[in-house]
């Protein structure tokens, strides 16, 4: 399993998270969890999503999300979970 | 599982106060390069360096781009070249011409700076040390990207003053060769005492010879993150959760700089070597040691206080970082340059931070004078005398020390000397007008420290 997070910002609109996962599933990029909040009209979204059978590079996935953000006005990031991890777990 | 605000926490480090690894540093030895003939010498110089590197700014490039951390520099550190040239150079040509041949491979591989221009004489000089020495000027006059470092010192040996005396003399020299660039050539030029054989950190890095073939060392930083944390939760609070809080930051920075020496190490087939926990800043606003202290209490870096605050600021990052890395090394620590940290800068202009309030400092945090921009007009004996304070500092406090100080060339006081990018620009600042020429006179070295009766 690959573990991957992504992280989308930006001004609240409707239909954000149905575009991120359309194109998740398009690329066969199975989403574990999701969490949001929306504080002064800001959105913050955060996916854990698994990656293993996703085809393309990495590098190409954050081109394409961070284009797919763009569209929408929004910043969607991609990381490896690990710097998470290491950051916040002992 | 981890949860949205830890994650939306450590991309606004990233993002909003300059969290970044700041170097991925590759120290290699050249011991197996030397050679009778300085051509075959620079040859297998080139060669090793070029070989073994040659994937290092890509991996760094692919690892900051992953994990969405950048990494700023990518760096090479070598054996001291006086040891590795003592076979062939009969000359300081000779040893320029392997700085020339370091600049190359560094440019080769596309990273900024590489260490190791350096001798290691904390007892005596060989006839190659002191020819790498003398050829220093001539080196970083011709040289863009190489670094240059003497160890003239150490608590277990003394203090060379002869080496130290001579070192007053190059660092004038250098300022006059480079003086058309504001005297960058003494930027890359560093003085040390107890120099540790692994530190990632330029310009005092070189690959000492008690390491491995390669080794992959690591240099965190963070102030922005330290300074944000203790502005938003830390003001009015007693020092019992101010050091915790800087002691848990650390350990969150210290990670990030783990786990991306571990990918290092990884990716590029070479060992771990250790994490250097610094507090590394940068002329970018927010990216400030100073800042720090002033969000600890102080009016400004220098005022009465500034010794304790980053005694205290030091020791919380050295306990957070021990505990979120395995192989600790290198200088590990606060470090305060002048010229590289806006919030020193203005302490100067202020009036706040004098050189010898800087020494006081430097006997409690990780480096020393760093950074220091003195009048052109500042004699060698002085600079030597300032370079021996450092050193006996260094020697008497089991520590390292270190002095870079540039005498710019046809500057004086109340002037300003741009060196542009990370090494940033530093007001010159005023020299005791005292002299301490008889004392740098005089030959020989001081004997090693008493390691007991301790007061």
């Amino acid at each position: 399993m690959k573990k991957i997070i992504i992280t989308v910002i930006g001004k609240d609109a409707v239909g954000i998270l149905a575009k991120t996962c359309t194109y998740l599933a398009k690329e066969h990029i199975n989403i574990l969890d999701i969490s949001q909040t929306v504080t002064g009209g800001f959105f913050n979204m955060m996916m854990i999503v698994d990656a293993a059978k996703y085809k393309k590079t990495f590098d190409k996935l954050g081109a394409e999300l961070a284009r797919l953000g763009t569209g929408m006005g929004m910043k969607i990031r991609c990381q490896k979970s690990e710097i998470f991890e290491k950051m916040h777990r002992v | 599982m981890i949860n949205i605000s830890e994650v939306l926490e450590t991309n606004r480090m990233i993002l909003e106060e300059n969290l970044d690894v700041r170097t991925i540093t590759m120290g290699i030895s050249l011991l197996d390069c030397a050679d009778s003939s300085v051509k075959k010498t620079c040859d297998k110089i080139y060669a090793k360096i070029t070989r073994l590197a040659k994937d290092l700014v890509k991996t760094g490039d692919d690892i900051g781009r992953e994990f969405g951390v950048p990494v700023v520099n990518k760096r090479v550190s070598i054996t001291p070249a006086a040891i590795v040239g003592s076979s062939c150079c009969k000359k300081p040509a000779d040893f320029v011409k392997i700085a020339k041949t370091l600049d190359r491979a560094a440019k080769k591989l596309g990273i900024n700076f590489i260490g190791g221009y350096s001798a290691i004489v904390s007892k005596g000089m060989t006839p190659a040390d002191e020819l790498l020495i003398r050829s220093i000027p001539a080196a970083m006059a011709a040289t863009e990207r190489v670094c240059s470092s003497v160890n003239v010192g150490s608590t277990k040996t003394g203090i060379d003053m002869d080496a130290v005396r001579l070192m007053g003399e190059i660092v004038k020299e250098t300022a006059e060769k480079t003086k058309s660039r504001g005297s960058i050539g003494c930027a890359k030029l560093v003085v040390l005492c107890n120099a540790p054989d692994d530190n990632p950190f330029m310009a005092g890095a070189f690959h000492g010879v008690s390491e491995a073939d390669a080794v992959i060392n690591v240099g965190v930083s963070g102030p922005g993150v330290v300074n944000h944390v203790l502005r938003h939760t830390c003001r009015g609070v007693g020092f019992e959760t101010l050091c915790e809080t800087i002691k848990k930051t650390a350990f969150k920075i210290t990670r990030v700089g783990q786990l991306v020496a571990q990918e290092a190490s990884k990716r590029l087939g070479v060992p771990f070597g250790i994490i250097d926990l610094s507090l590394a800043p940068t002329p970018a606003i927010g990216d400030s040691v100073a800042d720090i202290l002033k969000e600890i209490g102080l009016e400004e870096p220098g005022a009465p206080g500034t010794t304790a605050a980053l005694a205290l600021l030091n020791d919380q990052v050295k306990k957070g970082g021990v505990m979120a890395s395995s192989y600790v090394g290198g200088l590990s620590g606060a470090f305060i340059p002048v010229s590289e940290d806006q919030g020193m800068i203005d302490a100067v202009n202020a009036g706040a931070l004098t050189i010898e309030k800087l020494e006081a400092m430097t006997c409690v945090c990780s480096v020393g004078l760093d950074m220091i921009a003195v009048p052109g007009s500042t004699s060698a004996a002085t600079i030597s005398g300032i370079i021996a304070d450092e050193a006996a500092i260094g020697m008497v406090n089991q520590k390292t020390t270190a002095v870079r100080i540039i005498p710019v060339a046809g500057k004086k006081v109340g002037d300003s000397v741009e060196f542009g990018g990370l090494l940033g620009h530093a007001p010159v600042m005023r020299v005791s007008k005292f002299s301490c020429e008889k004392m740098i006179a005089r030959k020989g070295r001081i004997p090693a420290p008493i390691h007991s009766f301790k007061n």
